[in-house]
């Protein structure tokens, strides 16, 4: 049963009831007033997406001028050849993928390997753990502290800087553990125990196909974290061949260092105009993988992040 | 899953309990029953180790490295090798006439950022709850939703690009009224609302769903029976849903307020421009650029030691005086 959907049934009969009794006119006036309130609220979300993909589509000259706000003009995909066209920007999406998919398999397996042990009553010592791990959410070392283990550990500008120092998450382990508390009964256990399955047995055959939702859900959670992160890359990677694509779009986007080659100076004025439709194009581009699954996944996201703040 | 969901960031509390009545339960024979499952459950113990080990050598080594804010740190002596100097990383820090710039910006900046956006979530939620299940609905909330999916990178080169004077929509806006175009970048003074608006852009679809979780947990006698007392609208949002998504509201504020001093990195060092520094340095950015970019190895950790005390202070003073005022807080 969905959380959504059951909120959902709530309302409805909430408002099948309201039918009952006459609304007031007060009551509708305030109904109109949240109507617009909510108007207002979708309209400043959507007018900044809607206007950078508008300007994506248009053709530089009329992006310098300032003619587009809610459709391209002059339609082009001129801005789209050139991204995609960057050695760097390629490079970049095809290390921030690397990482994406590597960083998540390592993340969700140790996240699984320490979630489903502090899960289980008969672990000694998992109050212990709970508490530690707790315990490193509202104290850090810092930065310097932490660049020192990664670079004793030789792992500077390493690709595995980017997926090692930040593997698990202690949040995720909370969603993952509260998940196998509740749904794995211990009679589950006891009878997979008198058939002769071991506890990797056990977890590998029984607990991991029952937990497929929540494995979607972290999983998730550790995909956009490591596409969207740019802050381990600053800190540990120099070599710009292991760059992620933030790190690329950082360059381009807010230090205006363009990704190729500008020598040509025949066509500086329109290389200029087309930087800023560049800009728009690259957002776009990177950001769409994110967005594209993200009408998808947002109602999972939304039940994980619930099941891991389910008290007890 | 049911209706009596509570949100809970951190359940530290029944972990505590449990603890209690474990050790309790098993004092008698606590030793024989560590053995009994080690012996019958070693592969549990196996798995642990590696994820373990990232804890320890990720999280609790850069803890006991942080010594070296006492130290001044040699690179070819190590951590524990190096020469002790006591506080006096501390001393200069503090003495530095940008300590007060850096803890103004940090709280300024943070506490903004919690005013504005503690409130504006539950406005939206509550706004959500009153209206029909419907396509508006859902449209309003995944739209609300999805800018949390963008990273940061993106956000703020779309604040750049939208606000920037020569292409921006924002200025030809404001240039429809004959205001003259705004330089928001260049402008020390408008760094904070940037930051801050652009947070609440980011972040209130995201939030609200928190909230509107509370709010259908609400049990619907309770507006039934107020209806039938005659309550609009409004006063039942006051008297019967603020009541409701309170305790989710206070954990979520001790968070916030708890957070103040852990303010984004990222967000404030992409904004960060050499016009706007006096207001966007904060004590994040100091750290690294005195870290990092500066090689003081010491000097930095001994900032960054002093905020993430000051944090753990406030997260428990805030926990305490919510828990005092309401009734909740993160743990018992």
């Amino acid at each position: 049963m969905s959380l959504t959907s059951q909120a959902s049934r709530r309302n409805r009969a909430n408002s099948s009831e309201r039918t009952t009794i006459e609304e007031t006119r007060t009551d509708k006036i305030f109904l109109i007033g949240v109507r617009v309130m909510l108007w207002i609220a979708l309209i400043a979300v959507a007018l900044p997406l809607i206007y950078i993909v508008a300007s994506s589509f248009s053709s530089a000259s009329a992006v310098s001028a300032g003619r587009v706000l809610l459709w391209p003009v002059e339609p082009s995909l001129r801005a789209y050849q050139e991204a995609l066209g960057d050695p760097a920007i390629v490079r970049g999406y095809v290390n921030s993928i690397i990482y994406a998919v590597g960083g998540t398999l390592i993340s969700v397996s140790l996240t699984i390997a320490i979630a489903y042990p502090l899960s289980r009553s008969t672990f000694f010592g998992r109050n212990v753990i709970m508490t530690g791990l707790i315990f490193t959410m509202l104290f850090s070392g810092g930065l310097i502290p932490t660049y020192l283990v990664v670079q004793d550990l030789h792992m500077l500008d390493t690709r595995w800087a980017m997926v090692i120092p930040s593997a698990i998450g202690v949040w995720q382990v909370i969603i993952a553990r509260t998940f196998f508390r509740s749904t794995i009964p211990d009679e589950l256990y006891e009878a997979a125990t008198l058939d002769g399955a071991s506890d990797l047995r056990f977890l590998w055959s029984v607990v991991l196909p029952l937990s497929k939702p929540v494995i979607a859900v972290i999983a998730l959670m550790y995909v956009i974290f490591q596409w969207n992160s740019y802050f381990d890359a600053l800190v540990y990677l120099k070599d710009p061949a292991l760059y992620p694509l933030q790190i690329v779009l950082r360059n381009v986007l807010i230090l205006n260092k363009s990704g190729a080659d500008a020598s040509d100076l025949a066509g500086k004025l329109e290389q200029q105009q087309l930087a800023a439709v560049l800009k728009y194009a690259l957002i776009v581009v990177s950001t769409l993988p994110v967005l594209v699954i993200y009408p998808f996944v947002a109602r999972h996201f939304t039940k994980g992040v619930m099941v891991g703040a389910v008290k007890g | 899953m049911s209706g009596t969901i509570e949100v809970n960031p951190a359940p530290p509390a029944p972990v505590v309990q449990q603890a209690v009545t474990s050790v309790r339960r098993r004092r008698p024979s606590r030793r024989t029953a560590a053995r009994r499952s080690f012996r019958r459950h070693w592969q549990l113990y196996l798995l642990i180790v590696l994820p373990l080990a990232y804890f320890v050598i990720f999280k609790y080594i850069p803890i006991s490295n942080a010594v070296i804010a006492f130290k001044d740190y040699s690179p070819v002596k190590g951590p524990w090798g190096s020469e002790w100097v006591g506080f006096k990383n501390f001393e200069l820090f503090f003495a530095n006439p940008v300590f007060w710039t850096l803890l103004k910006n940090t709280f300024g900046l943070a506490l903004y950022t919690v005013l504005a956006s503690f409130p504006i979530p539950i406005i939206l939620a509550l706004a959500l709850n009153e209206i029909r299940q419907g396509v508006f609905k859902k449209t309003v909330q995944l739209v609300t939703y999805a800018p949390y999916f963008i990273s940061t990178v993106v956000v703020v080169s779309m604040t750049l690009l939208v606000l920037s004077p020569r292409l921006g929509f924002v200025n030809d806006a404001i240039g429809l009224f004959g205001v003259p175009a705004i330089d928001f970048l260049g402008d020390p003074d408008y760094f904070r609302h940037i930051y801050v608006w652009s947070d609440v852009w980011q972040t209130t679809g995201y939030s609200a769903v928190i909230y509107l979780a509370a709010l259908a947990g609400i049990d619907p006698a309770l507006h039934e029976s107020a209806r039938i007392d005659g309550a609009s609208r409004l006063q039942r949002i006051w008297n019967v849903d603020l009541p409701g998504i309170m305790p989710t509201a206070v954990i979520i504020l001790v968070l916030g307020v708890g957070n103040i001093m852990s303010i984004g990195f990222e967000k404030v060092f992409l904004l960060q421009n050499p016009l706007n520094l006096a207001q966007s340095e904060i004590i994040a950015t100091y750290v690294y650029k005195t870290g990092l970019l500066n090689a003081d190895f010491s000097m930095a950790t001994a900032i960054g030691l002093f905020n993430s005390v000051v944090n753990l202070f406030l997260l428990v003073a805030v926990n305490f005086a919510a828990k005092r005022i309401t009734g909740n807080g993160l743990w018992s």
